[in-house]
């Protein structure tokens, strides 16, 4: 059976996700050293030990991302949360910073390395060169590679790789965009939020709602209609004589139907994203894919569309998996 | 301080290349990067001019490196990527697929495209054989000073973004094509058309990004012509001009004045507006509270003119 791999923000959504019947859970401590720095969300350290006693105590793992690039002068802070992370008991650390993988390889060679989607390892080569220079034993892998990219690259490499399969949808490399920081000083490698909540805000305006990030405009919704939250790749814009979503529409990804493809094509787990979310919501979303893998597993149907209604924007695309997304 | 020349960004025809390079042997500029960094598609139309340019840049003195992809995912792509190894030229590494091929104890330049925020990744780079780094346009002063007084100490010549549209994310998928209901795999290679990008406007009008294919720049270029003296504090060797299509020459060149103090910030930034497309400059990532934030005195329409 493919791995589970779920999101949790806080200790309740851990403990939802374990019991909802995810495999393994990814969290991060509440610091800018992973890359979900969100007011109000992650683990402190007696907590992180707590979350892994009660996963291990259920059967299930727990990755700890520490998925930000270092700030120069501060490396400390990253390395204290590596330490802290192996004395939590965690399966494994998920990271992304050259620097930081081979600080952990040296000092903590038998702590298990994931490299995060942050790295953004695209190919088979890009692929090796973690494993062979750092010892990473699975690569998440970035939202940019179709289906067939993806059995292409497992049948190249020697490490696991992890998809993702629902939830928020980067439409660009993952780690190699700064958009936000244009916008906001606040990036996701360097502080680990991308359009962040502190920089948003909204106006009633004869147009409609208007939600503007660092005081740039990104989209516009009329009376009534649901306002997507303003994540900046996500909004409407113009270029020329053309007034849309020039980047990708409020969508957000779900790869459900696609899990006997990505299992044919030797993916180990597949991860949902939503670190940020809900216990309830966490807790639906681990079941329905719960639910998907064994089917996938059994060899029957996937079920259909079950999870639309959590999607933001309530629209669902399978995204660079399917080539004509690009 | 000197001035390295990175690789161009844009789709432009080999004529225009050709021009540009030849443009360039007389300018005052140290090193040139060569290659395509954005899309391989675009190469074979302009591949035949590496060669001769490398020539002509040699020729005049200059240091010449080539660029990976910055994004490599085909087939061709990785074994393209590899082929650089082999060319002669330094590899200016902007992907770290680039890194699997590359001999060990073969020197290579790392471009902006590759994160290097802190001394742990500059640390192994220099080990690896990196004697050239150019850091993140993203990078605050702080850090910058931190990676330039390591590099200063390992060897490593360590530059900063000093002139362009800022390189914020690369993708999968095409914007170019997308503009034009395209598919990525029939572009019509239509990147072209826009020999600095397509500009992105806000709903409100604010002159805000600009699509190159499948990267994303910002519309403002940006400029440290007001940051040389604490970019110089902090120990910077060179600053990375990238390419734009309106004399580029006279832009180096101006530069060349402002670093060695025949032309004040005020002035440098009053001529580039005069050159830079759609005329906006900013610096704010090196100590601004954005990326699109400019510290010059001098007004910049936010709006379009309607």
């Amino acid at each position: 059976m493919m791995e589970l791999v779920c999101p949790a923000g806080t200790p309740a959504a851990l403990r939802a996700a374990v019991e909802a019947g995810a495999h393994t859970i990814y969290c991060g401590f509440a610091d800018e050293t992973n890359a979900r720095n969100f007011p109000g969300l992650n683990f402190d350290r007696e907590e992180m030990a707590e979350g892994v006693a009660f996963a291990h105590a259920r059967g299930s793992k727990v990755l700890v991302a520490i998925n930000t690039f270092p700030r120069a002068g501060a490396e400390i802070l990253w390395h204290r949360a590596i330490a802290a992370a192996k004395a939590c008991g965690a399966d494994a650390v998920i990271l992304a910073d050259i620097g930081l993988l081979a600080h952990a390889a040296e000092h903590h060679p038998e702590l298990r390395r994931h490299l995060s989607v942050q790295a953004a390892a695209a190919n088979p080569d890009a692929i090796a060169f973690y494993a062979e220079a750092f010892g990473v034993k699975r690569v998440v892998l970035p939202r940019v590679l179709t289906v067939d990219e993806i059995a292409a690259i497992n049948r190249e490499i020697e490490v696991e790789t992890e998809v993702f399969v629902f939830g928020g949808l980067c439409v660009m490399a993952e780690g190699r965009c700064s958009l936000s920081s244009y916008a906001t000083g606040k990036s996701p490698n360097m502080n680990g939020v991308c359009s962040p909540a502190s920089h948003v805000d909204y106006a009633e305006e004869p147009g409609g709602l208007t939600a503007r990030l660092g005081g740039f405009t990104i989209h516009r919704t009329a009376k009534g209609q649901p306002a997507p939250y303003p994540t900046l790749c996500k909004g409407c814009f113009t270029s020329g004589d053309q007034t849309g979503h020039v980047f990708e529409d409020p969508v957000s990804l779900d790869a459900t139907r696609l899990i006997p493809a990505l299992a044919r094509a030797g993916v180990t787990a597949l991860k949902i994203e939503g670190r940020q979310r809900s216990r309830a919501y966490v807790a639906e979303v681990v079941r329905s894919f719960r639910a998907a893998i064994e089917a996938e597993a059994a060899g029957r149907p996937m079920p259909e569309a079950a999870l639309a209604r959590l999607s933001e924007g309530q629209a669902a695309t399978t995204g660079a998996y399917a080539k004509t997304w690009r | 301080m000197d001035l390295t020349v990175g690789p161009n960004h844009f789709f432009w025809e080999a004529p225009a290349v050709r021009a540009f390079y030849q443009s360039l042997a007389a300018a005052p500029v140290a090193r040139v990067v060569l290659g395509e960094v954005v899309c391989s598609k675009r190469l074979p139309f302009w591949q035949d001019e590496i060669a001769p340019a490398a020539e002509t840049l040699l020729a005049a003195g200059k240091d010449v490196a080539i660029t990976s992809l910055a994004l490599v995912t085909l087939k061709r792509e990785r074994k393209a990527t590899t082929a650089l190894a082999e060319i002669g030229l330094p590899v200016e590494v902007n992907d770290l697929t680039a890194l699997h091929s590359l001999p060990k104890g073969q020197p290579f330049w790392v471009g902006p495209l590759i994160n290097v925020y802190n001394e742990g990744t500059l640390h192994w780079l220099a080990a690896r054989g990196a004697v050239r780094v150019c850091l993140p346009p993203e990078l605050p002063l702080e850090s910058v000073a931190v990676l330039a007084g390591l590099g200063r100490d390992l060897g490593v010549a360590v530059e900063v973004w000093g002139h362009g549209r800022l390189p914020l994310a690369i993708s999968g998928r095409c914007y170019h094509a997308r503009l034009h209901d395209h598919a990525k795999d029939s572009c019509q290679f239509v990147c072209g058309l826009d020999p600095d990008g397509r500009d992105v406007e806000t709903l409100d009008g604010q002159k805000f990004l600009a699509v190159n294919g499948v990267q994303t720049l910002s519309q403002s270029t940006a400029s440290m012509a007001h940051q040389i003296e604490v970019l110089r504090e902090a120990g910077i060797t060179s600053l990375r001009l990238s390419p734009q299509s309106t004399d580029f020459a006279g832009v180096c060149a101006a530069y060349a004045d402002r670093i060695a103090g025949r032309m004040t910030a005020e002035a440098l930034a009053a001529e580039l507006r005069t050159k830079v497309p759609g005329g906006r400059l900013s610096d704010g990532f090196l100590r601004g509270p954005v990326g699109a934030h400019w510290s010059g005195s001098a007004p910049q329409a936010d709006r379009l003119a309607v």
